[in-house]
């Protein structure tokens, strides 16, 4: 583990270690310090808690927000429930894809971008909805999505 | 003089600028700006209220872009524009609701105390400290009210079985992991009047004896949370919340966690193991939660619109809140109106409104300007609706009687464009994806029916494809542990049922003349 790594993992085991069901709330703090929560800290969680590594594993896995690796620069989340569906989500997938080059729960090679599905962001009202770093957009259209992306690519170059 | 300018800061409304709006507007001299929950008129967001003399004038939708010609045209003094729709109270998107649970979001400042108490807070809590426990539940009881996240079960009953159960330590849990698609009544409650999930949590747990409650909020709430925890802090500092609620020597402390993207941990078992720090798996049942819940104590697990409608039933009187509602629906149900809709937002009213009235009088018809087709009620787990069923009446036995649902009150409307095979198919997908994969049902079957679904649309046999569809819908149906395995089958047999057309089975038949 690099001292960063371990750093987040000790903060995480510190803060929570006295609470009941404290697993989640480290992993939590984990993912908010390094962005992904690798498979390095499972020995030092198991330990804090009194878990084998392969509870503490199978929780890890089990959530679609662990994510084991780090992501690209920028993270998309597309909805693809159905509210959205009816707005034109699947068109937006579409283009989504064919203009960062990558599937969904892909990461582009020169670390751009990460696309990653999400269902329902409760902006179903304005869907189509989506959100870049973190950051939620609603009534998104084509044009609005290109220029979404456009701002992404400026970015990293 | 300042003019005071409502902006809200409800997800919805900065996902298309409120942000920039509320800086820009903050940005002039003589302009306080505060940020409010959503009135629920989402098409409108950002929707601008301007007190005046006249009231809350509101303008919307508004853009940065738009400022200047607004300002220009005297919006801060209540000025005629395009934009501008009069008092809120006054539009009848707004006025023909009963707002009993969501009368305060989008009105107050959602944090604020005084706020809250002058559009009456806080009375429940008052009149429940001054009862006992058993009266508590029977007022809930008495009220009709039944739980708001799906199952419909009613909360009166949940509530005396855990006080009837004895044990040294008890909990309030509230679920808030609101993952179906076209729901989003959990998410404004939250963001618009968040004191009022607390308030109602409190009471539960005076009602039941518990001292310790926690909120599982979905990780993609981050607004929410952010209330939430603003929130907690300032009724703890007002005495809402510790050893000494409103100086009545009674106790009750409550906590925010989060989950971590997962639609199966809304169940509530699987919510509740995901609190214990474990996989979101669903646990058999018997025994229920409210006897062996949190930790293995008993547990009153509800909804946030449940815990929160329970405020108005402490306020108002039992006989008050029953009185709203048809059959055995009592109360209000704040409806959803959301994906293809011209006026998607959020409506409050009595049970026993129809589809129609609310697709049409409120939604406006489709966002497109296309007929609409069909409707899912209830989540990803209700069932498809043809517009020859618009009629129907939101009403739980009503729906049940139609193999549909009500659920957690989302409607979700598409226009003729929708291929429902496609739905059809995302719903096995959506299952498969989130699947606890306790049952073999459930993990196994969502994958075959995807499968064969695809053979199907490819006329690989259609026949024997059909037969085995239908056989697997059984045996998800029959044989899976919980709704998330025993209810896929709902949207997609609906879809075959009502537009088989799209399946490539037999010619739909001619839908119903539409309404202009
Ligand atoms: C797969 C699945 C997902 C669910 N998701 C939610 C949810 O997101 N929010 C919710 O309140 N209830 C959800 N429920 C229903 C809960 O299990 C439970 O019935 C409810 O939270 C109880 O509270 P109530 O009585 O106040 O409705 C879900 C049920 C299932 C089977
Ligand atoms: S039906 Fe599906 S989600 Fe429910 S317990 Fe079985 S595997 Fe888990
Ligand atoms: S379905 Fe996309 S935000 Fe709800």
């Amino acid at each position: 583990m690099s001292p960063a790594m371990s750093g987040a993992v000790q903060a995480a085991i510190a803060a929570h270690r006295d609470r009941p069901g404290a697993l989640l709330p480290m992993l939590h703090d984990i993912l908010a310090a390094l962005g992904h929560v690798p498979r390095a800290c499972v020995p030092a969680l198991a330990d804090a808690l009194n878990l084998s590594r392969a509870e503490v594993l199978g929780v890890m896995s089990f959530y679609h927000d662990f994510r084991e690796h780090p992501p690209g620069r920028h993270v998309v989340k597309l909805c693809r429930a159905e509210a959205c569906k009816s707005m034109g989500a699947d068109a937006l997938a579409e283009r989504t894809r064919a203009r960062l080059g990558i599937d969904f729960g892909q990461t582009r090679s020169d670390g751009a971008a990460t696309l990653e599905p999400v269902y329902c962001l409760g902006n179903c009202a304005c869907a189509p909805a989506l959100t870049i770093d973190g950051r939620l957009h609603g009534r998104v259209t084509p044009t609005r999505l290109d220029a979404l992306l456009d701002e992404l690519d400026g970015d990293s170059r | 003089m300042t003019t005071t300018v409502y902006v809200p800061a409800d997800a919805s409304a900065r996902s298309v600028g409120a942000d920039a709006v509320a800086a820009a507007l903050a940005a002039r001299p003589g302009v306080t700006v505060i940020r409010n929950g959503s009135r629920g008129m989402m098409w409108l967001e950002p929707l601008v209220e301007v007190v005046t003399p006249q009231g809350r004038i509101a303008y919307g939708p508004v853009t940065v872009d738009d400022l200047p010609q607004l300002l220009a045209a005297g919006m801060l003094g209540g000025g005629t524009h395009a934009l501008r729709h009069g008092v809120v109270e006054s539009l009848p998107y707004y006025a023909r609701q009963e707002r009993l649970t969501f009368a305060r979001v989008g009105l107050i400042d959602p944090t604020s105390v005084a706020d809250y108490e002058a559009k009456g807070g806080g009375v429940g809590l008052r009149n429940a400290l001054a009862m006992a426990p058993a009266e508590i539940v029977a007022a809930v009881l008495e009220s009709g009210l039944r739980g708001r996240g799906g199952a419909a079960f009613p909360t009166g009953i949940k509530w005396k079985t855990v006080l009837d159960t004895p044990s040294s330590q008890k909990y309030v849990v509230c679920n808030a992991d609101e993952g179906d698609s076209g729901t989003f009544s959990d998410r404004m409650l939250m963001e618009g009047d968040p004191f009022t999930l607390v308030e109602g949590m409190t009471i539960a747990g005076l009602a039941v004896g518990a001292t310790q409650g926690y909120i599982y909020l979905r990780s993609e709430y981050p607004d929410a949370a952010a209330v939430l925890r603003r929130a907690i802090a300032v009724a703890r500092d007002a005495g809402w919340l510790g050893d000494d609620i409103l100086g009545s020597g009674r106790r009750f402390e409550l906590e925010l966690r989060m989950g971590a993207g997962s639609y199966v941990c809304g169940e509530e078992t699987a919510l509740l193991e995901s609190l214990e720090g474990k996989r979101g798996q669903v646990r058999y049942r018997p025994p229920v939660p409210a006897k062996q819940g949190l930790f293995g104590r008993p547990t009153a697990l509800n909804n946030v619109v449940t815990l929160a409608s329970v405020t108005t039933v402490l306020a108002k009187g039992a006989a008050f809140y029953r009185d709203f509602g048809a059959g055995r629906s009592r109360g209000t149900l704040a409806f959803q109106l959301a994906g293809n809709l011209a006026r998607g937002g959020l409506v409050e009213r009595a049970f026993g409104v129809t589809l129609r009235e609310l697709l049409y009088d409120y939604g406006g018809g489709s966002a497109s300007g296309r007929p609409l087709r069909a409707v899912q009620v209830g989540g990803p787990l209700g069932a498809y609706i043809p517009e020859r069923d618009f009629d129907l009446p939101l009403d739980y036995e009503a729906f049940a009687a139609k193999g549909a649902i009500v659920g957690h009150g989302g409607i979700v409307a598409f226009d003729d464009t929708v291929d429902m095979a496609q739905m059809a198919r995302y719903a096995f997908e959506f299952c498969a994806i989130e699947s606890c994969g306790k049952c073999t049902p459930c993990r196994i079957g969502a994958t075959r029916g995807v499968e064969v679904l695809d053979r199907l649309l490819a006329r690989e046999q259609p026949a024997r494809q059909l037969a085995v569809l239908h056989d697997l819908c059984d045996t998800m149906e029959h044989a899976s542990l919980c709704a998330m395995g025993g209810m896929t089958p709902y949207p997609v047999r609906s879809a075959l049922q009502h537009f088989p057309g799209d399946f490539g089975l037999e010619q739909a038949a001619p839908g119903p003349s539409r309404r202009p």
